[in-house]
């Protein structure tokens, strides 16, 4: 079956997705910040999804919105919400982020105009079968350099949060 | 191929179907926990309401609408309201990319019995469970109650860490099969081994896999032994501790449908799927494989029941190292090895 209302679900998407992205900074109570966060992770997948990338989708919602969200819910549990909700929530690096923000923005604009030529109209998506096979492949074939060195990244994080955490080894 | 509006009304029709389907297999799984552990420890179970006792869920369904809500105050209101919607939305959804046999013809046109086929059943499944976390967490915080935050912070925690040995347990089973399609995984699984073995996974050599799915599934739906986060000689009733009425009917909803889809993946990844041995006319040969899953599924949850009524209840600290020490390095060596076995048979 042919997609249907393509421009509905990505429009759709983006605004769940913006949306979030901004409660997570304008939402005083850390609890709901998170939740926002995770609407935005959700939208983020269903873009993937519509990108003819259902693993990227799959594993997007697996570890980001089900493993590392529920970790980061599981310290703002335990942190007394009630004294940081006091807290002003804007300090002077207001102005600061707001440049940064407007920078980002020129320059994904400036790219978005020069680039015009440079991509193509519409990129082949690949075959939504083949999907996972072509990411195996990739994975352990061109770029298993890169691969091994993230893993090594993360390894090396482990090791590090353990010999932090635990007194006597 | 259906044109859109065909394939719509379809699935209207199939999700109304599994969805009656399900909760009515919920309400009688409980009936069916409360007869079988009733009769384990000398008593009878439910028998006023109807003939055995069958009519019991729905008086036990209209007790729960009639009953009074209550909010209790210095609750956080929206998530405390969201969190049960959050816990059995999740718990159903996932009921959507289970298949239940092979595609039937109706009125000359395919029609699969699964609402939606997706070539990445597994992972939707996988990520579905993995959200329904949230529910729970959200209900233990939302409470502002010391036993239900415990409650929520311990499910969190078990469900985190027994994700991982689930979905490794479940890797065996991909490369076995190549597909993360749960209907060609079940494809995968049909015929004999010399004539009488059927070729299920647990009989190739997945037993361990099944094993590691079996102890993480328990934990992942927080039953008996693994029932910490609910534990009511520490925590009252855990994370539904400030719940009442139809919004504690919601999570206890949300872990019996767990528990079926639990069986359902248990059913379709291990134990075959829908085959089984085919006999008689045409017509009988349409139902049989329902059976057949539904069978499978029945003696799955039955086992649930089972431990329930057998084992005691882990200590916290036994849970998490069973989980880390046992369950993930074994899983691990089973990953190794049956990635060493069919690369050697490839």
């Amino acid at each position: 079956m042919n997609p249907v209302a393509t421009p509905f679900f990505f429009y759709l998407l983006s605004t769940l997705a913006i949306l979030g992205g901004v409660m997570v900074i304008v939402r005083r109570n850390a609890v709901h910040s998170a939740i926002a966060l995770i609407v935005t992770l959700l939208s983020v997948a269903g873009l993937y999804l519509m990108l003819y990338a259902p693993f990227v989708a799959g594993v997007q919602i697996i570890v980001y919105a089900g493993g590392i969200m529920v970790l980061f819910l599981f310290v703002i549990m335990l942190v007394n919400i009630d004294r940081s909700m006091k807290e002003r929530a804007f300090n002077k690096q207001w102005w600061i982020a707001i440049a940064a923000a407007v920078a980002l923005g020129a320059l994904f604009v400036s790219v978005f105009v020069k680039s015009k030529g440079l991509f193509p109209e519409r990129g082949l998506p690949l075959a939504e079968e083949s999907n996972t096979q072509q990411i195996g492949l990739y994975l352990y074939g061109n770029y298993m350099f890169a691969f091994e060195i993230a893993s090594l990244l993360l390894l090396v994080a482990i090791i590090g949060a353990v010999v932090m955490a635990k007194k006597r080894i | 191929m259906l044109s859109i509006q065909t394939f719509l009304i379809v699935a209207v029709i199939k999700t109304l179907i599994a969805l009656v389907v399900l909760l009515t297999a919920v309400a009688y799984t409980v009936w069916l926990e409360r007869k079988v552990v009733g009769h384990m420890q000398n008593r009878w179970g439910p028998t006023r309401v109807g003939p055995f006792g069958l009519l019991q869920p729905l008086a036990d369904g209209l007790k729960f609408i009639l009953k009074e809500d209550l909010t209790p105050p210095h609750v956080n209101k929206p998530l405390y309201i969201a969190a049960p919607i959050i816990a059995m939305v999740f718990a159903i959804t996932s009921i959507a990319v289970i298949p239940f046999g092979n595609p039937i013809t109706v009125f000359g046109k395919q029609i699969p019995l699964q609402i939606a086929d997706v070539n990445i059943g597994l992972l939707i499944i996988l990520g579905i469970t993995s959200m329904g976390v949230y529910g729970v967490a959200l209900a233990g915080w939302s409470s502002n109650n010391k036993y239900s935050l415990l409650g929520g912070l311990r499910a969190s925690a078990q469900m985190v860490s027994y994700e991982i040995s689930l979905g490794l347990s479940l890797i065996g089973v991909l490369i076995l099969a190549g597909s993360f399609s749960l209907k060609d995984i079940v494809d995968a699984q049909s015929g004999v081994f010399w004539g009488f073995i059927p070729k299920w996974n647990i009989f190739q050599g997945q037993i361990i896999a099944f094993f590691i799915y079996l102890c993480s599934a328990y934990a992942e739906t927080n039953r008996i032994p693994f029932d910490l986060p609910e534990a009511e000689t520490e925590l009252v009733a855990g994370y539904h501790t400030e719940y009442s009425s139809m919004k504690f009917a919601m999570f206890f909803i949300s872990e019996y449908a767990n528990m079926m889809t639990v069986a359902c993946l248990a059913t379709i990844l291990f134990l075959g799927g829908w085959h089984g041995p085919m006999f008689g006319p045409a017509l009988l040969q349409a139902v049989l494989p329902l059976v057949w899953f539904g069978l499978k599924v029945f003696c799955f949850l039955f086992l649930y029941i089972w431990v329930r009524g057998t084992l005691p209840r882990f200590r916290y600290d036994q849970l998490m190292a069973f989980g880390w020490k046992f369950l993930l390095p074994l899983a691990i060596a089973n990953l190794v090895i049956t990635a060493l076995v069919v690369a050697w048979t490839a």
